[in-house]
């Protein structure tokens, strides 16, 4: 009650956490209407940015101003974009936990997957997962904290072509319209349309799932195949991702739009997409290690395939694509045999959805 | 650590009945029915945009409706005027239709008229008639007549019946946090959710409401239980008011919500069954009728509205769960729900409590041959089921305090989102659930009818569950010795699960599994004509009715204990 008032009078802020591509990004994107605050979890990253306006590298609007405190950040902002890797989300989370309020507004733009396992397990160790066990970011922001009115983004939202100001459309997903209006108050511009959708766990996983897909896109560049090629991947893949979306709780339809058929196609065809990378350098001879080891952000496809070939020991469902890519990534199949593999699996009804 | 029963009389909490909000609420009932029959017109016309095209849809589907309800469906308890009513509704609706004098405002003021006496006739027939002597006759004649009945069963004598060696406590037990529940009752507003599976229900929280020392709780009781004059007594006198199954029209619906949600900010502690009705299928509701609760939540906004920030004006939930052995209603509810599954909507409401000497009989065996009751009380949360502290605030998952009014809040105030409370109601709706599983009491009972019906489903793997209950009973045998190693699993797994906080058991479940399965085959549904489980003569396990054998299964639903077979 003392905390809730205070900030009523001055300006609102909009509350960026995470300061990767994306993130810096949508800060420059939300600047230009707003007055923005980011959070960066490094004091150097927070004086580069005061400093020189600019996050390795990467330029940002002047009157960005950064900060090393959640406590500091949540006060002067009610709305905040978290857009940190899955493999930190649930330690940010818990490290805003605290200073978090049931007037937050939460969107992030994570398209990862997170586990909730007992103490000392881990997916390592569990070879196996179940639905509860596997938690999309807007079910870690529920778990972890206090508030309520979250969201997600998903789209074909390609950093690169973002920051050049070409023109893009992004989904706003979340049970609340009030995040969804806002979200589309924000980011809405000339360049920018802004869907909603109020199925946030099929937007999630639409964007999550895209990026198994991703990545054996990349795979079959690497091999030199062709459009044909491709097109059916795409193809094939969409109808594993609406299977696989359906047995976690998303909808058929969420899959079809923008966040998943939509984001789909531009990361199957675009290098500048890390999990299209990963495939298109393991077609071409390197190892997984050998490919991480100098990727300067995560990709998140990886960690994913990982976690739904866990999922899949539990669920009365096959996933080829996704089994054959783990065990290209995992158990050193070649990418060769797994694609004559799925070239004799039986596919034979074109789609089974609808 | 054993848990401890209730077994005094708390003194009550406002021992003046003036300050009783519900004795407050019948002195000026008059005036509170104006409101909500105000407040109900406003909601109506906002829904509609106060369009007067649609108000006059909206009157027309209602009068059909309410024709075709007199005309298929009356009870004894429909009011004798009501074919005059609603045929000076239709009069006056013709009127305002044919009048083609009226411009746009003229006619919705004059349908409005027609709206008003509509929402006043349904806030006066859903209002309560709480009168404070009967309630205090009601509450002896409970009491004292059950502790009778109860000590001439068990102690054994013509005397006896002047003993007061056992009461009603022994009988029912009550657990979990009376003491939390007490004390908030006195800060704040208290609405308390109970699991739902007999008509017994309504009496007995009532008379546990007035054990713990409460005021009496004012709540919307089905109004085919108003059908029984001796029923209609009771509710009158323990503060229900009326909630009438057969009206699904808007305004019913409004005034009904209106009528809830003004009591709650007036500060009269509630009941709501959040399961609508009676569970049919046996099994812990799952799915809550969202309606009435949502009038908690939009109750809360409007004290938050009207600046009552303090304990007095925060609304707790309370749930509650009761668990018996048997459920008189059983085999009428399970038979509902086996042919209802998928088509609730063309269900038509029916009434199988509907005699006094069905009742009678009832309640005689169940206080001369002891069939044991416990109630168990969660503890309180807010309306975003949040659990709250000794002083009434809310606490996070780690047990930093929080403001419930930020649920609200957007820039810097409150704001009305209609959208935005219906998603909290399916979240306070789902944490209902949670706890009802987590303060359930599982009883030797629930344990046997589980495992059999489950060990029978296995061997039967082909057929689902409709090929199922059409099995002839006399080919259905389960060895004993088989029976009791999966009990032995099942019960393993409960123990793990309390371990966990995911459920309770009652005491009579601390025993070897020999005396927990006899225990369990005595008390099943156990007045039943046909009984659900029984051992045969060399020992193995029969059912006579395996539908009731369902039914008393699916209380254990929703554990994952079904995984273990």
């Amino acid at each position: 009650m003392d905390m809730a008032s205070k900030n009523s009078s001055k300006i609102k802020q909009i509350g960026v956490v995470g300061i990767g591509s994306f993130g810096a990004t949508i800060a420059n994107m939300l600047a230009e209407k707003n007055q923005v605050i980011v959070y960066a979890r490094k004091s150097e990253v927070v004086d580069e940015i005061n400093s020189q306006h600019q996050a390795q590298g990467r330029t940002l609007n002047p009157l960005i101003k950064a900060t090393d405190d959640p406590e500091e950040i949540c006060e002067a902002c009610e709305v905040l974009f978290f857009m940190v890797p899955s493999s930190g989300f649930q330690e940010v989370a818990r490290k805003f936990a605290p200073f978090l309020h049931p007037y937050h507004l939460i969107i992030h733009g994570t398209k990862g997957l997170c586990i909730n396992l007992p103490f000392g397990q881990t997916l390592d160790t569990m070879k196996r997962l179940r639905r509860g066990q596997l938690l999309t970011m807007s079910e870690v922001i529920q778990q972890e904290t206090v508030a309520v009115r979250v969201g997600c983004l998903a789209g074909p939202n390609l950093s690169l072509e973002l920051s050049q100001g070409q023109p893009a459309a992004t989904v706003i997903a979340s049970k609340f319209n009030e995040v969804i209006l806002e979200g589309q108050r924000l980011l809405r511009s000339d360049r920018f349309q802004v869907y909603g959708n109020s199925d946030i766990i099929g937007v999630e996983l639409s964007g999550v799932l895209k990026n198994i897909i991703a990545i054996a896109a990349g795979a079959l560049a690497g091999l030199g195949l062709g459009e044909n090629a491709k097109g059916l991947l795409i193809s094939r893949g969409m109808v594993e991702m609406v299977h696989l979306s359906n047995a976690l709780g998303g909808s058929v339809k969420s899959v079809i739009g923008l966040a998943g058929i939509g984001d789909l196609v531009a990361t199957c065809n675009s290098e500048n997409s890390r999990n299209f990378t990963v495939g298109y350098r393991l077609a071409k001879g390197e190892t997984l290690e050998q490919i991480q080891a100098d990727m300067e952000e995560v990709a998140e496809g990886i960690n994913t395939v990982k976690i739904i070939k866990a999922f899949l020991e539990t669920a009365d469902l096959r996933a080829p694509i996704t089994e054959n890519l783990y065990r290209v990534l995992f158990e050193d199949l070649e990418i060769e045999e797994a694609l004559q593999f799925l070239m004799k699996y039986p596919f034979n009804v074109d789609v089974n959805f609808v | 650590m054993e848990e401890k029963y209730i077994k005094h009389r708390y003194e009550p909490i406002l021992p003046s009945k003036n300050e009783w909000p519900v004795v407050k609420l019948a002195r000026e009932r008059k005036e509170f029915i104006k409101q909500v029959s105000d407040k109900s017109q406003d909601r109506i016309l906002n829904l509609i945009n106060s369009n007067p095209d649609l108000l006059k849809e909206e009157l027309e589907t209602t009068l059909y409706r309410e024709k075709l309800r007199i005309k298929q469906n009356p009870w004894a308890v429909d009011p004798d005027d009501e074919q005059e009513f609603w045929g000076k509704v239709k009069s006056s609706l013709l009127h305002v239709n044919s009048d083609t004098k009226l411009n746009k405002s003229t006619r919705l003021k004059a349908y409005r008229d027609i709206l008003e006496k509509i929402t006043t006739r349904y806030s006066e027939e859903i209002a309560s008639n709480f009168k404070h002597q009967h309630y205090k006759f009601t509450r002896s004649v409970v009491t004292f007549g059950f502790a009778r009945l109860l000590n001439a069963a068990r102690v054994k004598g013509f005397r006896s019946i002047f003993s007061n060696q056992f009461t009603l406590q022994d009988k029912i037990q009550i657990t979990g946090e009376t003491d939390q529940l007490r004390d908030l009752a006195t800060k704040g507003t208290v609405v308390m959710v109970p699991t739902h599976f007999s008509n017994l229900d309504s009496i007995l929280i009532g008379w546990i409401i007035s054990v713990l020392g409460l005021p009496p709780f004012i709540y919307g009781a089905g109004l085919n239980l108003f059908n029984i004059s001796i029923f209609a007594y009771f509710m009158n006198a323990l503060g229900a008011y009326k909630v009438d199954r057969r009206k699904k029209n808007l305004m019913y619906l409004e005034t009904l919500k209106t009528y809830s949600k003004e009591a709650i900010q007036f500060g009269c502690h509630s009941l709501f069954f959040p399961g609508g009705t009676r569970s049919r299928s046996g099994m812990i509701e799952s799915k809550l009728k969202l309606g009435l609760l949502s009038t908690a939540i939009e109750a809360q906004r409007n004290n938050f509205q009207d600046e009552q920030n303090d304990i007095s004006g925060k609304i707790f939930i309370v749930p509650v769960t009761i668990n018996y052995h048997f459920v008189l209603e059983a085999p009428s509810l399970i038979r509902d729900h086996l042919s209802i599954t998928g088509q609730e909507r063309y269900y038509k409401e029916n009434d199988e409590f509907s005699t006094s000497y069905k009742i009678s009989k009832f309640l005689f065996k169940f206080f001369t041959k002891g069939s044991d009751i416990s109630v168990s009380v969660g503890r309180a949360m807010d309306v975003l089921g949040n659990y709250v502290d000794q002083d009434g605030k809310s606490l996070d998952k780690h047990g930093r305090i929080i403001d419930t009014r930020d649920y609200f809040m957007s820039n810097g105030k409150i704001t009305v989102d209609q959208q935005r409370e219906e998603e909290y109601t399916h979240m306070l709706g789902r944490r209902i659930v949670e706890e009802f599983h987590k303060i359930n009491r599982v009883f030797s009972s629930h344990l046997v009818a589980f495992t059999a019906f489950e060990l029978i489903q296995a061997k039967n793997q082909k057929l689902d569950l409709f090929d199922l209950i059409r099995l002839p009973e006399e080919e259905i045998v389960i060895p004993y010795e088989e029976f009791k190693s999966a009990c032995q699993q099942v019960y393993d797994r409960i123990l793990e699960l309390r371990a966990d906080h995911q459920i309770k058991i009652a005491p009579h479940m601390k025993r070897g599994m020999e005396q927990i399965i006899a225990h369990g085959l005595d008390n099943v549904g156990m007045y039943h004509a046909k009984r659900p489980l029984l051992r045969n003569q060399s020992g193995d396990i029969v059912t006579e009715d395996i539908s009731l054998l369902y039914f008393y299964h699916n209380r254990l639903h929703g554990y994952g204990l079904e995984k273990l077979f």
